[in-house]
């Protein structure tokens, strides 16, 4: 038995660790990564989710209906939504590496007021 | 006891991929360590019963998605990372707004623990991988259709963006 919150808090410090790495890094492939990162860690709150749900179903309010499973449903959505992200975004980071021969996110800033 | 031992391990494990994928500074070093994470991510899963969760995460995420960054690192030839000043609102802004929703979310699941229930290591027929296949083709039949058309103009993007410009 371990508390639903345990598994909430570990999913809350890895997105905050994304997040500090997304707007700390400064190298497009790591900053990329982070954002990999924060999408992991709110999966690991959709499984915990329903499996905290295909036990506690008595907790829902009465007239709600509720699929524990659908939470597994939704994290191989996400997936297919990253693999997708990933290949455009990697697509756009070499295409962005051809025109400007950096990674650093602080060289590419022609659209910067 | 042996769930809350394993939860432990795992997590560790985890949060100190995360750490090291921030404190690198060679982008092969964080990827490698997002692996790490991907793959007790992948244990934790099978603590909460999502067998079949588990295994995507093992084959998409640290298989393919990370096959595919370790790729563009080396075809890049991507060196450690430059020191420069960075953005000044991410660091004023940014940085204080994340601490305070941190210290928010961990204050409300500490002190709401108690209403919240815990979680117990699932029977062998929860995340099975036909009760989710038969979800996934019956109840939602048009987003898994829709997912695919998006794969699609994803692999199209790809090779549009990747293609050399003559």
């Amino acid at each position: 038995m371990v508390p639903l919150s345990w598994y909430l808090i570990l999913s809350a410090v890895l997105f905050c660790l994304g997040v500090f790495g997304f707007l700390l890094k400064r190298n497009i492939i790591t900053i990329f990564m982070s954002i990999e990162l924060m999408l992991n860690a709110v999966n690991l709150s959709f499984v915990a989710f329903a499996n905290y749900w295909n036990t506690h179903l008595d907790k829902l309010p009465s007239g709600a209906q509720m699929v524990p499973l659908s939470g597994h449903v939704f994290v191989f959505f996400v997936m297919v939504v990253a693999a997708a992200e990933a290949a455009v975004g990697l697509a756009i980071i070499i295409s962005v590496f051809r025109t400007r021969e950096t990674l650093n996110v602080d060289r590419v800033n022609l659209l910067k007021l | 006891m042996v769930h809350q031992v394993l939860f432990i391990v795992f997590g560790l494990i985890c949060v100190a991929g995360a750490i090291n994928l921030l404190l690198q500074r060679h982008p092969i070093n964080s990827a490698l360590s997002l692996v790490v994470v991907m793959a007790s991510l992948a244990l934790i899963y099978l603590l909460l019963g999502a067998e079949f969760v588990a295994a995507i995460q093992v084959i998409v995420y640290a298989g393919a998605i990370m096959v595919l960054f370790v790729f563009v690192i080396m075809l890049l030839n991507a060196g450690e990372e430059e020191r420069t000043r960075g953005s000044r609102v991410a660091l004023i802004l940014g940085v204080p707004g994340v601490i305070i929703l941190a210290a928010t979310v961990g204050w409300l699941l500490v002190t709401g623990s108690g209403q919240l229930g815990s979680v117990t290591i699932a029977s062998s027929d929860f995340g099975e991988t036909h009760a989710i296949a038969r979800l996934l083709f019956k109840d939602f039949l048009l987003p898994f259709e829709i997912t695919s058309v998006l794969i699609l103009i994803a692999i199209m993007g790809a090779v549009v963006l990747g293609k050399r410009e003559s």
